[in-house]
Parts: C-alpha cells; structure tokens; sequence
C-alpha cells in the first residue's frame, strides 16, 4: 500500500491509501478519518473516508493548506499502528431478486448495456461463471458485505462482498448511465454492490429491490428516527432472497410502522475475519440470528 | 408574514450558505451556487449575510407579499417589476403589502438570489435551510417552488429602500469565463500532451448544468497513460475505485466532457479528476449559462490563496459601500 497526497483545490486534501481496493486500505482510511475527528484540527469542515481513500475539507483561511497536510501526514503514522478492529453492526437486508420494477427499468436502458439480449442478473452471472440467475443469487447472498463508503448521495452504501478476491462478483457499470434508477434497487459495479437511496440517474447493473427504507429526510420511519441516513462505514450487510408476498408484506408494515428491523452489534477483526472468512462470516450470521 | 407563490419559476429553490458535516453521509453542503451574490442580496435588505433566499435560475418567480418588506435582487440580471413597475437590480426596494413582486426576460448570468428582509423562514434541517432536491431535504418541503406555495418570512428590521452596491464591485464574467484550477488528484492519469491541450482548448457550457455539476463540452478528448486497471476500479481507463470527490473537483468520464462538481455535488464516485477549480470561482460557474465558452486555467495553490485574499476584500468593499 503506497499512500497518496494531493490538494484538492485550496479547500480539500485528498489521500488515496491504495489505488486498488481491499479491507486493508479501507481500514487505513477510516482509522485515519477517525484520527483527524479526535485531533479536533481547526478549520476542519468534512472528514470522509471512502473505499480505498479519504478526504478532508478545510478553511484556509483557518489553517494554511501546507500546515494542514502536515497534520495529516503525522496523523497518518500514527494511524498505521492502529489495530484493524472496529465496533460494527450487522443488519439485515431483505432483496427481492429480478423484481419486476428494476426489470421495467433495466429492459428501458437496454441499449446502454453491454449485452441488450439478456438481463443484468444472467448478463453477470455469465461472466462470473456462476450458474443463472439461481447460482448468481446464491453467491451474491451467501457471504456478508462490509460498507467501505457512504455516498454519491445521500445515505448510499457502496458494500464490498466479504470472500476471497477470486469469488468477489464483479461486473462492468453500463456503457452509458441511465437516467433512472428505482429507489432502493440493490445494484452493482466494477468490485461494489450499493443500494440506491433515492432514485435517479445510475449506471451499476440492478439485481433487485428491497423494500427496507435506508433514508427518510422526514425521519418517521421507526429506524431512521435517530438520524436520516441508516449506513454508516463499517457497518456489515447480510443479503436475504424474498419473494414477492414477502416484499409486499415489509412494505406494508414499514408503512404502519410495524417493521422492525434486524441488527446486531458486533466487532469486527479484520485479522481474524482474514485467517478463516469463511468461518468468521458464519460467527458474523450466527450474532444476527441470536446465536 | 408569508410570501404567496403565484409562479414558481423553472427552478427556484430557497438556498443559504449551506450545510456543512455531512458530505461523509453523501449529504452535499447546498447552498447559493453564487455566494458572493446571495451574502450582497442579504445585506442590502438588512439581513444577515448567510439569511435564507431565493434561488431563481434562467427565470425569475412571481411572488406575492402579504406584508411590507425590503427585497433585493443581486446575481444574474433578472430585472425585477414591483405591480408592473421596473426596479434596480443589486439595489433594495420596497414591496408593499398585497404587491406583487414579477421579472423581466434574463439579460445576463444564470442565477439571481432574491432576498426578502426577515429571511426565507422555512425549518432549519441539519443546521440549515438549504435546499437538496435530490435528497428532499431542507428549504421549502425539500423541493423546487409550486404555484400556490406559501413560503413562511421571518421577523426582521428591513433596511430602507435605495441601498446599491456600485457597479465596479459586481464580479462580471470574462468571455471566454476563465475558470482558474489547481491541477492534481488523478492528473497523472493523462498524458502530457493531453494536459496540454486540456487548458489551451476553449470549452463550452453544456445544456447538462445543474446544482450538482456543470459539464463542458468541445475541448479534445484526453488521453490517458496505459495502466492495467487496479483491483475495483473497473475497466474503462478513466475509472478509479470509487473514491470521495472534492467540491469543484473536475471529473472527465470516458476522457471527453469535463464535469465541475458544485454545491450538491455527488459526494464520491468512479470517475478520475484532473484537479479542482480554486474556491474563488465557484461563484462564477453558479453565473454561466449554457454554450458560454470557458476555459481552464492552471493555476498555483500561492495564487488560490491570493485569489481567496482579493474576493475577500471584494466582499470587505461591498459592506463598506453599504
């Protein structure tokens, strides 16, 4: 991992930890975000962490931009030594797969895409070598996802699948983004999933919907009563295939706000999650069902 | 006292100095995209500088009052008409109750901030009143203005009529607009020679220009330094993985349209950027209107700071003119 700095204008600092991604450079990115948060830096506006990067906004006129890259820099080595151990949650998230609104909408963009005869469910699992739509729903729900950024817009999780690289789906975002995307549509580009916040403009392929509301600005949905945005980094997603009844009926019981949704805290060590993933996502699983 | 809309406008959305502390969650700070203009609107009607206003683009509203107050208009030059009646732009003026405020075709700029004495009051979300349609947050029910709105105005000492700000102390835009960047981010991406061309090529203002980015078009394509794409990044030469992108950050998907990020930027993404434009013209895109011929100009971080140090003094001058 070779760590990057550059200016972002005279109000931004920019640090890329690694150019590829993986958990290590994401770690390195937020146990930096979360340095510069404790060292209370002033004239610092925004501290974001995001995959394999993070950035920091700032006011010049507070501190000089020289002066402020310093402070980085030192909180940096300081930041290496940090233990890759985090408090998390686990959440479950209920996906309706080949849903029929994500299946409207993909069919109108069909010319945007890399291969317009078939869906993006078969068109991934075809270059993922996995076995049509029911083996592509397998792999994609079988392992957690850890949320390595938060952003593009409001609430949006970009999540990476917690298996070996060479298992990791991966799948190329449109030739030409869309123009609409449906609210909460579970996609997926290049090495990340996301789920759609709000709906508008995209270019990952669409999987699916959920019907688990992950930003509410009017804060009445029972669990975004605390804060708007349900995701933060470090958090862990559990993927569960529902049909259709299943979807109608969460929907219907968010609307009377009977849903409840499903998390548990727990920590997670990258350490030990790398020496058996495999049996460490199984722990992760069994702490969301109240094992 | 209330404001009734009559006719909202094509996009007009109430907008402060914006909403700072959560652009690490994808909410964007917001705010006028022309600060300099909304800060002068405020403190000609007696407002605060950072008082919510009105954010009318290409086209003004038509606003009823339902009490007196002391209204300013700065920005673009969207003429304003009390019942009718022409007023000065950059300069305050009474409306009446049960007047209406209307305005003239758009004679030059993009965006006009119409301050009302009291300020916009509609809920403060997240420390501001700013609106973010994208995400239906803030200003007024988190969207663009309706016919039939009624916009709540606050209580406030509205200052007297016939307060101007001269014209020498009104930023003007230079043709072509000369938008000064600092270079780097993912600058190493593209070849020397496409950095060459990047600044000497006369861009233009696409139609695609909103609150979230403004996009150029007309320059030569860039072309990038052969790379084996890193792990995530995905395939095409200009994607990275997915990383946070800088207010002004100058994204160019596919290496062929320029993208300026503005205050509802999209908080982060795929795209490589060749550097981001200098806090000091931010103001300036807010003013440029579609097919405006634009230009990128390199400049150092010492001469960003200067420009930072001349636009404040431009804003010292303009409170001492009032």
């Amino acid at each position: 991992m070779k760590t990057r700095y550059s200016y972002g204008g005279d109000e931004h600092i920019f640090v890329e930890c690694d150019e590829e991604m993986s958990l290590e450079a994401f770690f390195k990115s937020l146990s930096m975000a979360t340095a510069i948060k404790k060292a209370k830096i002033k004239g610092v506006t925004e501290i974001c962490p995001a995959n394999a990067s993070m950035q920091v906004k700032f006011d010049p006129d507070v501190i000089k931009p020289a002066d402020m890259l310093k402070e980085i820099k030192a909180i940096e080595k300081a930041a290496a030594k940090a233990k890759p151990v985090i408090k998390s949650r686990i959440i479950e998230i209920p996906v309706y797969y080949n849903d029929p609104w994500t299946h409207e909408t993909l069919m109108r963009f069909r010319e945007r895409h890399q291969d317009p005869t078939s869906t993006d469910i078969e068109y991934t699992a075809r270059i993922n070598n996995l076995d049509g739509v029911d083996g592509f729903i397998k792999a994609h729900s079988g392992a957690p996802w850890f949320v390595s950024m938060v952003g593009f817009v409001a609430g949006l999780p970009f999540l990476y699948q917690m298996v070996d690289r060479k298992r990791q789906i991966q799948s190329p975002k449109y030739l030409r983004p869309r123009t609409d995307t449906p609210k909460l549509t579970v996609g997926h580009g290049g090495c990340f999933g996301a789920i759609y916040s709000v709906r508008g403009a995209g270019g990952y392929q669409m999987f699916g919907i959920t019907p688990v509301p992950i930003y509410d600005p009017s804060q009445k949905i029972k669990h975004l009563r605390d804060f708007m945005c349900l995701f933060r980094p470090g958090d862990i997603v559990k993927w569960k295939p529902i049909g259709r009844e299943e979807y109608d009926a969460t929907v219907a019981a968010v609307d009377k706000g009977k849903f409840n949704l499903k998390m548990k805290d727990v920590t997670f060590d990258l350490n030990e999650f790398k020496k058996d993933m495999d049996g460490y996502n199984a722990k992760l699983m069994g702490a969301l069902n109240g094992r | 006292m209330a404001v009734k809309v009559i006719k909202p406008g094509l996009s007009t959305t109430v907008q402060d100095l914006g909403r700072p502390g959560y652009y690490n969650i994808g909410i964007p700070l917001s705010g006028g995209m022309d600060r300099l203009a909304l800060k002068a609107a405020n403190l000609l009607v007696g407002n605060k500088e950072g008082a919510a206003v009105l954010e009318a683009v290409f086209m003004g509203p038509e606003l009823q009052f339902t009490e007196d107050a002391t209204v300013a208009v700065t920005g673009a030059e969207l003429p304003p008409r009390v019942n009718g009646e022409a007023r000065e732009t950059w300069t305050s003026f009474k409306v009446k109750k049960g007047q209406t405020l209307s305005f003239d075709f758009l004679k030059k700029g993009a965006r006009a901030y119409i301050a009302i004495s009291g300020g916009i009051d509609v809920p403060v979300v997240l420390g501001s009143r700013s609106t973010y349609t994208l995400g239906a947050l803030g200003g007024f029910k988190g969207r663009k203005l309706e016919a039939g709105d009624k916009l709540p105005v606050g209580k406030g000492r509205a200052a007297r009529e016939g307060r101007t700000i001269p014209e020498k102390l009104r930023r003007g835009i230079g043709t072509p607009a000369e938008l000064r960047m600092l270079p780097g981010l993912y600058w190493h991406r593209i070849t020397a020679e496409a950095g060459r061309h990047f600044f000497a090529d006369t861009w233009k203002v696409a139609p695609e220009a909103d609150r979230i980015g403004y996009r150029f078009r007309g320059g030569k394509p860039l072309e990038f330094v052969p790379r084996e794409q890193p792990f995530g990044a995905g395939s095409d030469p200009s994607n990275i993985v997915d990383a946070c992108y800088p207010y002004g950050s100058i994204q160019v998907p596919g290496g062929t349209e320029p993208i300026v990020l503005h205050r509802d930027a999209v908080s982060g993404g795929g795209y490589f950027m060749v550097g981001t434009v200098i806090a000091s013209d931010m103001d300036l895109i807010g003013q440029l209107q579609p097919h405006t011929p634009a230009r990128f100009v390199e400049v150092t971080m010492a001469q960003a700071l200067k420009a930072r140090k001349d636009q404040a003094k431009l804003y010292d001058k303009i409170k001492s003119s009032l």
